[in-house]
């Protein structure tokens, strides 16, 4: 049902050629820079901002002067001219601001390369910075208290007075009818948590890289929103990773190993809410990672089989999960299966994912952390690196209008 | 490396009237401007792979999907500033990544939400922003709209250039004289005299009520795809020759006050040098002009800075209304502009296409080339229109 | 269920496009939005039907509130729940026979024993002079 739901409604013959797309492999990330991830920064949000994008375009080998282009979240808090001002930028000549949160970290990356590929702007830096862990936080129930008497739109009118306002238990409703339709054990879940927590481990910028946990430790944490635990979530972080995005051909004299973009797309099915697309004729898939990912192949001309090593958004393990059943990496209903034990996704396994620590373990940047982490497998920088690693697939949030990217060396 | 020039054309438009109390949700209005934009372009609105919109307004893009029977969007984008969100739907297509892109905005500026004239709408709007920590150096002593803001920077344009106040009144004229006969403006039937606008209250000295223009209800959209298409499409296509964006160093939206001179447009002559170098052309080919007048007295610091005159000889160019009006050297604003339409960006794209179709409500004998431009006191963009064959 | 004494509730927000639906929940009527032309039904509720791309096919029409738990979570810690709940709570998805999904709550009904394909039927809660919600409860049978 659920096949036959989507495929009626995906029709590539109305889309551009993977030929046309001038983004395909014309452009490349060739900088990535960050701040310290912490749970407390101590500073805004535009000075770490301004922190991370100097230090990509200097990891690119760049100045400020050479960046004519911004990409951000329209959830951003520093404005784009706010920056402009700071770093001293003197002609910017393009921006863009997308919505929909974390579903927009590859899309930042595609508006920038379609920039640089169609020669409106030479040098574009996608950034987010944010105090999640130590200011607002996005994922809490009381965030609203004293602050609205309303939902804040129509459309939540039908969820916030029956007590139900965050994305944990927006996605839980997701979780259960999965778990429901596919028999899912509980149990398992906890692996792909586990192998996160050994890949944060292994990386000294990881917010818990000093806090092992095992699967036993995952099945002793609180069950927040039941089916969903404490540790299916991700980690609240202070921090900012700025990105930056040139064409092939100016790549190819900087200073770093350039990660092409090999394709990058986004997507936004029919029906679509921010979390609560609870009335499309099937619940327990993630449609627009489904059309993402078609698309995202279709462009590539390759399948999940050639990806060497993946980034998912992963907010909470469960969305992590069903999206390696929409991108094709295993059946439908046999995610949890495919991370039991935790060996095909570990770095020297059949798929190795999030090998920073993801969202989960990492730090919570709204997938910018992961982007920089596939720019760090082409590069064979990671600190959990997989060998050979020449193609990367990142995506965003799930859930929401999102998107993703393939990168190859 | 591929350029935008001429890539892509504009297939369709539409919009819903402009009222001060349309009576109805956003949400309304934009499925009525975008079936009407479709149906002008005559194309099936499955065939959008790409919605841009304003992050500002008041229906989001997934929801417009959701009534209007778009499935399944692979390009979206919601910049703020202007008419941004143009720029990010020409490079989706020239760049091969989506294939018709539409672009809407909806708002119910007037009955609802002061679209940005009062502090509390604009905190509602994009609460998160740091940028309410900036308002802090402001907003204690008493500065806190946006004529306000602009009238710092439009005294010290009167004081540097010596622009008397019947030199600004023209533009609110001409804005209405062209107003006059366009079915869609607010003002459609409420002519003001260079008289009127002298004797009009002052709403924050130096800024008069007839300069600013009013907010609206109202709702439009706009079809967008590769030229090539447009061809085979319903309506005479208007190629995109080119489009741009300028932001530039201690700019602030309507408050730059720590610029070496205030009283310039730096966004704006950025944008403009980059417009003009992309579309191979100069100011003197431009047939008809849509510039910013959200605030009267930025269009003559727009004529200067887009290079259509001499620094300081924009307020003399607009003197009496001879030259900026329908028939005149560089008719201005033929819809009435926002000064007598109604305050919705966007609706300045709309006006430049129905020029180059040849199907205004003040049509000018020659419309080969329309340029539009946007966002007069903060990160600019424009853009450049042109008919085909010429 | 139970509310927190003193924390508000947040209260639907009403506009054109949802108004006749949150009157008819007050008036305990339970309404559900329909294109009389293309006979589909639509949660939430829009201006134009998608389908034909009509504006005035749109009408609501009466529903029986019949339908079953077609998902749900349950509010175990304060961290994530709403204050004004008493925690734990449950929401509810229900899928009615007309097709469409609800979020709500339900009445009578320990989170414990909410299951998935439970039949249920729509109720009415007055929660103060201004807030009537629409919930279910559990259809013995």
């Amino acid at each position: 049902m659920l096949s036959e739901y989507l495929e009626r409604r995906y029709r590539p013959e109305r889309r551009p050629s993977p030929e046309a797309n001038l983004v395909r492999d014309n452009t490349a990330i060739v900088g990535i820079g960050q701040t310290e991830f912490s749970r407390n920064s101590g500073r805004d949000e535009l000075d770490m901002a301004c922190e991370a994008i100097k230090n990509a375009v200097a990891d690119a080998g760049l100045a400020i002067e050479d960046i004519d282009g911004l990409e951000a979240f329209t959830l951003e808090r520093t404005s784009m001219p706010a920056i402009v001002s700071a770093l001293g930028i003197p002609n910017l000549r393009f921006t863009s601001e997308i919505s929909f949160g974390g579903g927009a970290s590859g899309a930042n990356v595609l508006h920038a390369a379609a920039a640089v590929a169609t020669g409106v702007a030479n040098h574009v830096v996608c950034y987010r910075s944010l105090n999640e862990a130590s200011g607002h936080r996005y994922g809490r129930g009381d965030g609203y208290v004293g602050y609205l008497s309303e939902a804040p739109t129509l459309h939540y009118g039908y969820y916030f007075p029956f007590g139900f306002l965050t994305p944990l238990a927006w996605a839980g409703m997701y979780a259960k009818r999965w778990m429901h339709e596919y028999g899912i054990d509980p149990d398992q879940l906890g692996w792909y948590s586990v192998v996160l927590r050994e890949n944060a481990l292994r990386n000294p910028k990881a917010v818990f890289n000093d806090r092992p946990m095992t699967h036993a430790d995952y099945l002793e944490s609180p069950m927040i929103v039941e089916p969903l635990r404490l540790f299916d979530c991700c980690v609240d972080t202070d921090g900012a990773v700025a990105l930056v995005i040139t064409s092939a051909e100016r790549a190819k004299d900087l200073k770093q190993t350039p990660a092409y973009i090999l394709a990058a797309a986004q997507s936004c099915p029919p029906e679509q809410e921010i979390q609560t697309s609870y009335n499309r004729p099937v619940m327990s898939g993630l449609p627009e990672t489904w059309y993402m990912g078609q698309e995202l192949f279709r462009v590539a001309g390759v399948g999940p089989a050639d990806i060497d090593v993946a980034q998912l958004y992963d907010p909470f393990s469960f969305g992590a999960l069903l999206q390696l059943e929409e991108l094709g990496f295993c059946e439908r209903g046999e995610s949890a299966a495919f991370c039991e034990g935790g060996d095909r996704i570990r770095p020297d396994g059949q798929l190795p994912l999030n090998t920073s620590g993801g969202l989960l373990s990492e730090a919570y940047i709204h997938g910018y952390n992961l982007i920089a982490e596939g720019v760090r497998q082409i590069r064979g920088t990671s600190t959990s690196q997989v060998e050979g690693a020449e193609l990367v697939l990142a995506t965003g949030g799930p859930g929401v209008p999102t998107s993703g990217l393939i990168l190859r060396r | 490396m591929a350029s935008i020039k001429d890539a892509t054309a504009v297939a369709g438009i539409g919009m819903t009237g402009f009222s001060l109390d349309s009576g109805r949700t956003e949400y309304s209005l934009a499925c009525e401007a975008i079936k009407a934009a479709a149906d002008d372009a005559g194309i099936d609105l499955l065939d959008v792979d790409g919605i841009v919109t304003d992050v500002s307004d008041g229906i989001d893009a997934m929801y417009v999907q959701k009534a209007v029977g778009i499935d399944n969007c692979t390009y979206a984008s919601d910049s703020h500033f202007g008419t941004a969100p143009m720029m990010n739907a020409v490079t989706a297509i020239a760049a091969g990544i989506a294939h018709t892109v539409l672009y809407y905005r909806s708002v119910n500026g007037s009955s609802q939400r002061r679209a940005g004239s009062d502090f509390r709408a604009a905190k509602e709007t994009k609460d998160n922003s740091l940028d309410l920590i900036r308002y802090d150096f402001y907003h204690p002593f008493g500065l806190l709209t946006p004529e306000g803001s602009i009238g710092m920077i439009v005294r010290r344009y009167l004081h540097e250039s010596g622009a008397r106040p019947d030199q600004i009144g023209a533009i609110t004229a001409v804005c209405s004289e062209h107003a006059a006969k366009n079915p869609h403006a607010t003002f459609y039937d409420a002519p003001i005299t260079v008289d009127d606008y002298l004797e009009s209250p002052l709403l924050v000295d130096p800024i008069r009520e007839l300069d600013c223009a009013p907010a609206v209800d109202g709702a439009l959209a706009v079809v967008l795809t590769s030229a090539e298409r447009a061809r085979d499409l319903r309506q005479p296509p208007a190629l995109v020759m080119s489009v741009a964006q300028g932001t530039s160093t201690g700019g602030e939206l309507l408050t730059s006050y720590n610029r070496d001179v205030i009283s310039a447009l730096p966004e704006m002559r950025l944008m403009g040098s980059e417009l003009f170098e992309t579309a191979g052309i100069s100011p003197a080919d431009v047939d008809v002009a849509q510039l910013d007048d959200r605030f009267a007295p930025l269009v003559p610091l727009q004529l200067e800075e887009l290079g259509f005159c001499e620094r300081g000889q924009g307020p003399e160019l607009c003197e009496g209304g001879k030259e900026i009006r329908l028939g005149g050297r560089l008719p201005l604003n033929t819809n009435g502009g926002f000064l007598g339409e109604g305050f919705l960006y966007g609706a300045n794209v709309i006006e430049a296409v129905q020029q180059i179709r040849g199907t205004s409500a003040n049509q000018s004998s020659t419309a080969d080339i329309v340029l539009v431009a946007s966002g007069a006191g903060g990160p600019a963009d424009g853009l450049i229109l042109r008919r085909q064959g010429t | 269920m139970e509310y927190v004494p003193g924390i508000p509730i947040l209260k639907p927000s009403l506009d054109a496009d949802n108004r006749p639906f949150w009157e008819a929940v007050r008036r305990h009527e339970f309404v559900l939005q329909k294109c009389g032309s293309c006979d589909r039904y639509f949660q939430p509720p829009r201006p134009m039907c998608p389908e034909c791309r009509s504006m005035d096919t749109m009408e609501w029409v009466p529903s029986a509130g019949r339908g079953q738990v077609y998902s749900f979570v349950n509010f175990t810690t304060d961290r994530m729940a709403y204050p004004a709940m008493k925690i734990p709570y449950s929401v509810v998805l229900v899928e009615l026979e007309e097709g469409v999904r609800m979020i709500s709550n339900m009445l009578d009904l320990e989170p414990d024993d909410v299951q998935i394909g439970m039949p249920v039927e729509v109720a009415f809660d007055d929660l103060d002079e201004d807030l009537t919600l629409f919930k279910f409860k559990k259809l013995e049978g």
